[in-house]
Order: structure tokens, then sequence, then C-alpha cells
């Protein structure tokens, strides 16, 4: 079989993989890193959403080899160096943006992605870019509010206006 | 001040560090040493005779250890059927078998004909593409009314495809013929509840375990109630006694009912297991979710409101078909039925309600519980023929809801349920508030300015959540308890773990549960652990769906509390030489009433572990607590919604602009939670009426098989919500005062959406327009608008 290597989170990383082997699948069972979640076979959850190289993509429609010498980020990878919950990460916990938190690792990716891009989006901008990632469990609420608060906005007349 | 702890404060959940940093268990993360991989075979017809299943090519393939076919399944029962439902003339339904591998027919597509077992997941796979099933194929029949007036047999043995034909309140029924005969006015509605896939982003994962050493089997399961699996499994399915049997539901990815049932998977997987000695796991891709999962909804109904001049309600008579699908799911045959007919009354007083349902079999996915459960479908039809009949009659739709609000409690309906306490004007009112009803006219000029219709849409809802009342459901057909159970353990230096038999899929019990513990006790919230999902270590109980788990669970988690007190009571009174009579608990600390004389917990708890000081001649050492709770009646939330929309003229589309929700859940636990929940059950809501549709071609094929074709509300479909549950009535009678919240969005939101696109156009002068069926689509909606 052959051989893949790329950095992931930082760590250099390398496993046997078939060809048809997803990056989803190599991450998950290949790395054990679980938190990269998949949802659907028809890549249109969001659910498997990492960072390649700094752009988020959707990880079960990139070959594990495909990835061959790629700076990988996951969930995993998201919180501080000293193990405390990032911005994006704390303003998810802190705005009640998940439930089940199956989503919830793919909503992140995507949102930070979206913040480096646009540090300040608009309500609609943050639901377009959202577009990619189903929640089946919050009703995107509390989803958009989060990634509106962890852009440093004033969310706090939300719910009632 | 808000809170900042114990019940009513707005804990942040402590499940969300583990799944915002990668670190939850869900079952598909888990794999076991020597694991196999099982991979199904499955039915591409809807309907047709298994003449033979050929497993050779696959059974040589590369890493293959087994092919099981459903001959290997013969000794083994049937997936069984937890509730009865007796007909119109006293006959039981007609329950046909269900195999857990085909055999002898397929019934739809997705039916599983054959499991491979391989050593890798891919061997799996590339095996069971190498099974050939003979199947003589046989006409479908997908159509309900079709199916019983003669179409084919979905069960040859059984005769008929109309499982049962149920009349509800059956002495009613000529009262309720002559009141429609005779009355002022009569409103008839014809309608589709579509049938919607439930869809929780996890998909369903098993992992059957055995060890021969000491015959012990484990199940790990995407499950919302894993007892009832072990229950249903263990004793019907594969005869493995209870104590030999654990089934574990960790992190569970969402349920929404589709996880309720006991599924044909988990038990071949564990048979294969047992057979094979090695674990074997299974993971759902979502096309084979799409084609196995229990769907949802799918009644097609005929309602009449009769009303007197002055718009009061008279009489409901309902002719509902139900598609039960090709086998009866776990709990399907209640979902039109007792969680269906008992909810016709909604929030107002008819005197005589009628309800008939026909569930019928087709070769399509078995139907059963989905968010809300029967009582949207309820809801839907009897707030859309309120609407039609205000707009025939002239009265606003407000009013003519208030004129028939139920306003004095306890109040005992037709349909045999009694609501214990609410308070309709008032939610009502709120709504109206939170709305902002009041700035709708200067909002309808400005989408006019714009080219732009705009309609408001408001309703009521009710629901009967906190399920059940044991005795009575067994009456009604149930074939298990619906009690819940928890088990309080205090440990030796005073920290708290609760198992309770409920399930936490998404609701954040871990905090919630830990809040009502921490308000009761004194104690921090972050001393009190809640464990659940597991057989080994919680007590037998019923877990988690119909908004149940605080209501009931909560309430075990209670009584099983309140034990503990009292007994800690005792010790304390002890230790501080009074009578335990005196003694009062308050900010973990218990003192002598009156005195300055008090011993914290963590004393008492020690005491109880370190009996020196002890009146063990009187008392146990110890201090842990099991209770069973069953309740006395059903609750019942209710609330107001007003959804407001544009609908654009050119293309039909149809955009939800505001969205307000006003319930009334009784007490709160915790409110960021609980709104929460309702912001989940209003976009499924707006999903149902804007969205999604599960298509059957006439063969049965589903046409609506990925998120390609079945379309999931998305960020960019929804708006941010209004809700409100200030109004509160507390439950009469649960310990907490709690109602349950989590399936009041999708019940009360399809009707305020669909009233709200008939008012656009009605504005807009269309009003030919009385009804369109769901999801309001833009093609649906243009071909509406069309004369
Ligand atoms: S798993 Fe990748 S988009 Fe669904
Ligand atoms: S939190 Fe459950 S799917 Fe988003």
């Amino acid at each position: 079989m052959p051989k893949v290597s790329m950095k992931v989170n930082g760590k250099a990383v390398s496993g046997e993989v078939e060809g048809r082997t997803l990056l989803a699948q190599f991450l998950r069972e290949g790395l054990r890193l679980t938190g990269t979640h998949i949802g659907c076979d028809t890549s249109q959850c969001g659910a498997c959403v990492v960072h390649m190289n700094g752009v988020p993509v959707k990880s079960c429609a990139v070959f594990a080899l495909d990835a061959e010498g790629a700076e990988i980020r996951t969930i995993e990878g998201m919180a501080n160096a000293d193990g405390s919950l990032s911005v994006i990460q704390q303003a998810f916990q802190d705005h009640h943006a998940l439930q089940c938190g199956f989503c919830t690792p793919g909503m992140v990716m995507s949102a930070a992605a979206l913040l480096a891009e646009n540090p300040r989006p608009t309500e609609a901008e943050v639901r377009k870019y959202l577009e990619g990632n189903i929640c089946r469990c919050t009703g995107c609420h509390n989803i958009v509010k989060a990634v509106l608060a962890a852009s440093g906005q004033d969310v706090a007349a939300i719910a009632a206006e | 001040m808000p809170k900042d702890h114990g019940i009513g404060a707005s804990s942040k959940r402590r499940e969300d560090v583990r799944f915002l940093t990668g670190r939850g268990r869900y079952t598909d993360d888990i794999n076991l040493t020597g694991q196999a991989y099982a991979a199904f075979v499955r039915s591409q017809v809807a309907h047709g005779r298994l003449r033979g299943v050929d497993t050779s090519a696959a059974a040589a393939m590369p890493g293959v250890l087994h092919v099981f076919t459903g001959k290997d399944f013969e000794s083994v029962g049937g997936l069984p059927c937890g509730w009865q439902v007796t007909d119109r003339h006293g006959k039981p339904m007609l329950e046909p078998r269900h195999p857990v591998l085909a055999h002898g027919k397929v019934r739809h597509v997705g039916d599983p004909i054959a499991l491979v077992v391989a050593e890798t997941a891919e061997q799996a796979r590339d095996a069971a593409e190498a099974v050939v099933a003979e199947i003589e194929e046989l006409p479908a029949v997908i159509d309900m009314k079709a199916a019983v007036r003669g179409g084919p047999l979905v069960h040859d043995e059984l005769g008929s495809n109309l499982c049962y034909d149920w009349g509800f309140v059956e002495e009613n029924r000529e009262a309720v013929d002559q009141a429609i005969r005779n009355a002022h006015h009569v409103t008839t509605l014809e309608l589709v509840n579509q049938r919607l896939v439930p869809n929780a982003m996890e998909p369903r994962v098993a992992v059957g375990d055995y060890n021969p050493a000491t015959d012990e089997t484990t199940l790990y399961t995407t499950s919302q109630n894993p007892h009832v699996i072990r229950l249903l499994m263990g004793a019907f399915v594969l005869g493995i006694p209870e104590h030999k049997l654990r089934v574990v539901a960790p992190d569970v990815g969402g349920g929404f009912g589709s996880k309720i049932f006991h599924y044909a998977e988990e038990a071949a997987v564990t048979f294969a297991a047992r057979a094979l000695k090695r674990p074997v796991k299974w993971t759902a891709s979502r096309s084979e979710s799409f084609v196995t999962d229990a769907q949802g909804r799918d009644h097609v109904t005929k309602i009449e409101l009769a009303l007197d001049k002055d718009g009061h309600f008279l009489a409901i008579r309902t002719e509902t078909y139900a598609n039960m699908g090709a086998y009866l799911s776990t709990f399907a045959p209640s979902v039109p039925t007792w969680l269906h007919g008992t909810l016709m009354a909604g929030n107002y007083k008819t005197p005589l309600i009628y309800v008939n349902v026909k569930a019928v079999f087709t070769n399509t996915v078995p139907v059963d519980a989905y968010r809300g459960a029967g009582r949207p479908e309820a809801t839907f039809q009897l707030e859309r023929v309120i609407d039609k009949a205000a707009r025939e009659m002239g009265i606003d739709p407000v009013e003519i809801r208030r004129r028939n609000f139920i306003d004095s409690f306890p109040y005992q309906t037709p349909v045999a349920v009694q609501y214990d306490t609410g308070n309709y004007h008032a939610t009502m009112d709120k709504l109206l508030e939170i709305a902002d009803v009041a700035g709708f006219e200067k909002r309808l000029q400005e989408s006019k300015a714009r080219g732009m219709l705009r309609g408001l849409g408001i309703n009521c809802y009710i629901e009967a959540c906190g399920i059940a009342p044991s005795n009575l459901v067994g009456q009604l057909g149930a074939r298990a308890g619906l009690y819940e159970s928890a088990t309080v353990r205090v440990n030796a230096t005073g920290g708290i773990v609760v198992m309770t038999g409920s399930h936490s899929h998404g609701q954040g019990h871990e905090t919630s549960f830990a809040q009502v513990i921490s308000e009761m006790i004194g104690v921090p919230e972050s001393q009190v652990e809640i464990i659940h999902g597991d057989t080994a270590n919680t007590p037998m109980g019923m877990g988690t769906y119909g908004s149940r788990s605080i209501a009931v669970g909560g309430s075990a988690m209670v009584r099983a509390a309140n034990k503990i007190i009292a007994k800690a009571k005792k010790i304390a009174a002890h230790l501080l030489e009074a009578s335990d009579a005196d003694i009062e608990l308050k900010d973990g600390k218990f003192t002598v009433a009156g005195t300055d004389k008090s011993v914290d917990w963590g004393s008492v708890c020690l005491a109880a572990y370190v009996p020196h000081n002890y009146p063990l001649a009187d008392l146990e050492p110890g201090l842990e607590e099991t209770a069973f709770y069953d309740p006395s009646n059903f609750t019942f939330p209710a609330g107001a919604y007003a959804c407001e929309v544009e609908v654009d003229p050119e293309t039909g589309k149809v955009t939800v602009d505001r969205f307000a929700a006003a319930d009334d859940f009784g007490n709160i636990i915790n409110p960021m939670i609980v709104d929460g929940q309702v912001h989940g059950g209003l976009a499924q809501g707006i999903g149902q009426a804007l969205l999604e549709t599960t298509a059957y071609d006439e063969n049965g094929q589903l046409l609506t098989g990925s998120y390609m074709d079945y379309a999931m509300p998305r960020a960019d479909d929804l708006p941010f919500y209004r809700v409100d549950h200030s109004c509160k009535t507390p439950c009469t009678h649960n310990p907490l005062g709690v109602k349950g919240c989590g399936e009041a969005g999708a019940i009360g939101s399809p009707p305020a959406v669909v009233n709200a696109v008939i008012d656009a156009l009605h504005r807009g002068g269309m009003t030919h327009v009385t009804h369109i069926d769901m999801p309001l689509s833009p093609s649906r909606v243009w071909a509406a608008m069309q004369r």
C-alpha cells in the first residue's frame, strides 16, 4: 500500500493508505483523530471540514494521498497552546452553539476559516459562508450568533431583535 | 438578577468542552481490539420474492470472515413492535413478522438481505457487492389509498395492507356527524403532512462484542434508550438474558426520534459477534441512513371543523391515512393514534371530536416517531383549518382562537386527556408583543415598496409530553412501562454522581440535571456528575424521547435526591445531637433550626462511609438511593407562534423574515438550553414547511436519498428567532413543575409558516389560494399563485 506523509496539527505523521482512502478516514482511522466527523457520503454536510494548507476543505472529498506533504489542521488542533478554548471555541460554548456536537468540529473549522478571511462578517455573510455545513440540532441561531461574537461584534441584542 | 447556578441559571454546558475539542466519544469513535467490519447487502427493489442468495463469491473474497443471510436468522425472533393498537371494531391491528434479515420477500428499497463480515470495512463493502440476491420483482405499492383499495400485498400472510382502522372516540362518531350536519358553518381542508427523514447528523453505528470466557455480550449503539434496546434485543430477538447483555449508547449525535427504535443492524452485528467471537462494527453511510432510519409523518388527512355563527367550534371530524411503511417500527402504531388523536382538541373548547385513522402498509421505509410524533400532524391540520375557517367567516385569526381558548383548568378534553394547567391568553399576549405584530403594517408597506408580498401567520399548539403514566399507556396498547429512574450516589468526600435512565444526545442533561441536584443540596454544580447511556451502570430506564427527560427522568432524580436528603438529615441529627425533624439543609449545610449548631455536607457524607460516630442500630451506612418515577399524567406544554414571510411574486420563493415563539413550558431549569431546544425545533418545522420532502417513485425508489435531493435547512435558509418562555404555569403533578420543551418548536412552526404564506397571497389579491401542501417550494407556491 502506498505511504502518505503530512503534518497534522503541527506534527509530522505518516501512514499506509489505499488509493481510495479519504483524508477523513486517514485522520479518523489511521491517526485516531476522531474529532473530524463523517456525516454524509456526498460531500454536503460539512461535518468533516479541516484546514489544508490554511484553506477549509471537506476531508471526505480529498484523497489521503492528495494531502501528501500538506499542513492539516483539525479540531484537535484548535485550542490554545495552554489547552484552553480558542476564541471561536469559547464563543460556541458561551452562546450554546452546539447541542449533540456532531456538526461542531466542521462548524468550528468553517467559522475559523471565515474569520481568517473576513474578520468582521455581517450576519448574512456568516449564514452564506456556513451554507456547506448542516446542523440538525441548533436551528443555526446560536451558531451564527457565536461566530459574530467571536468576531468581536456585540450580539447582546440578537435575541431581542 | 439572573441566577448564576442551580435551577433557572443559564449554566454553560459542561459537555461542550469535549465536543469543541474533538474529544467526544461517539459510537463510530470506538474501535475494539480484533474488531471486524460489517457491510449489509440491501434490496435495490421495493418489492420482490427472494428466491435465493448466493454468497459463494463473496465468501471467497479477501478478508471475508462470514456472510450471513436470512436463513441464519430463522432461529431468532423478529424485531418486536412495542405498541398494539386495537381497531374501531375491537380487533387487534395486523402485525407482520419483521425478520432481522429479509426472508422470503424484500419489502422496501434498503431491506437488508445479507451481512458480510470482513477484516476491514473496505473488504466488507467490496464483498457485499459480490453477493448475488435472486429476486423476482413484484409490483410495489406506494400510494396509501391504492394500498387499501386492493393493491399488491406487502405481507401476503396478513391478507390486507390495512394495519388498523382506528376510531376515536368511537362512541362520539354519530354525535359528531350530526353536529357537522347541523352546523352554521363547516370548513373542510384536505392536506398532506409529508414524509420526512429525521437526519440526525450522526449516522447510526452498531458495534457488537462477545466474550466467550464470560459469555457476556455488549452492544455499542447510537441509541436514545439503551435499556429499551437491551430488553427488546435480548428478550425478543436474540434470547440473551439481560444480565449477560450490556448496551452502551455513548455520545450520540442527535436522534429526534430516529434512534429510539430497535433496528435490524443492532441485532445483526450482535448475532455476528457472538457467532464469530469477534467484535463486529457497522457504520451507516448517509445513503444507508436514508433507506433504513425510520422516517416520520406521512399523513394524508381530511379535516372538517363545524362552527356556530360566532365562530365557536362545535365539532371536529378527521380522516387520516397514516403510512406505516413496510414493517411496524418499534412504536409506529402509537404515533398516528394515541400521540395524534388525543391532541385534536388543541388549545380549544371543542365539545365533540372524532378522529379516524387508517394505518397502511406500503413498500417504503418504515415510519415511526420523529420530533413531535403525531402532535405536529394534529397541530398542523387543526391550526390550518382554523385559519381557513377564520378567513371564510371574516373573523380575525387571533380573535377566533381567543374565542375558543380553554380558559379554566384542569380541563377534560373530549379526546381522553386532561390538561392540568395552562394560560393560552397569556402566551398569545406575549407572542403579539415579541413578534411586534403592531409593526406588521409598516413592514408590509416596506415589502410592497420592494415589490414583495408579505404575510403573517399565527397559530397555537399544545402537546402531551412527559410520557407516560404506565397504567394508562398499558390500557392503550403499550407493551412497556414508561417510568424513569435515577440512582444518586454520594461519595465519601461529598461528590455526587447521578446515574439516570434518561439519555442525552444533545439536550445537555449533564449540565441541567446537575443544576437540579446543586439547587436541592446546595453544593456547586461542579460537584455533581451525571452518568447516562450504559445499562451496566444506570438503573433500568426508558430513555429520552417525547420531551420526557426532565419531567419524568428529572422527577425520578428529585425523588432519589429527596431520599438522600432525608437520610443525610438523620445522620446530621445524630452528629448534632438533635432530632432529624429539626434539621434544615441549606447551601450544603445542615443546621438545627433556630440555633447556630451546624455540620457541613462533606462531614455528613464522610460519616456515612466512615461510620465511627453513627447511629448504626437505626441506619445503614452509605449514602446511595435509587428512585423510579411513574408520572400520574402527561404534561401539556403549549404556546403561540408567529411567522412573517416574504413571497417573491415573480418566483414563488418564500423567505422567513421573522419568527417568534411564546411557549409555556412550566418551570425552566436552564433557559439557555431551553432556547436552544426551541431554536432547533423551529428549524426542523421551517424545514418541513419550506424545504424537506421524501419522494418515492411509483416503483418505490427513493428519489430524495441524499443531501443533493433532500433539502435540509441550512444557516442561510433560517432567520434569527425571537423566543420567550416567561409565561409559566407550572405542571401540577411533578415535583419540578416542568413540562418539557424538546419538540414544541417542530410542532408549532409548520402551520405558522403555511398560514403566513397563505396570508401573503391573500394580501396580494390571490384569494383563490386556500392551501398549499408542504414543502412550500417556489414551484408549488408559484403554481398556486397562477389562477
Ligand atoms: S462528511 Fe464530508 S461533507 Fe459530509
Ligand atoms: S449540534 Fe447536533 S448537528 Fe449541530
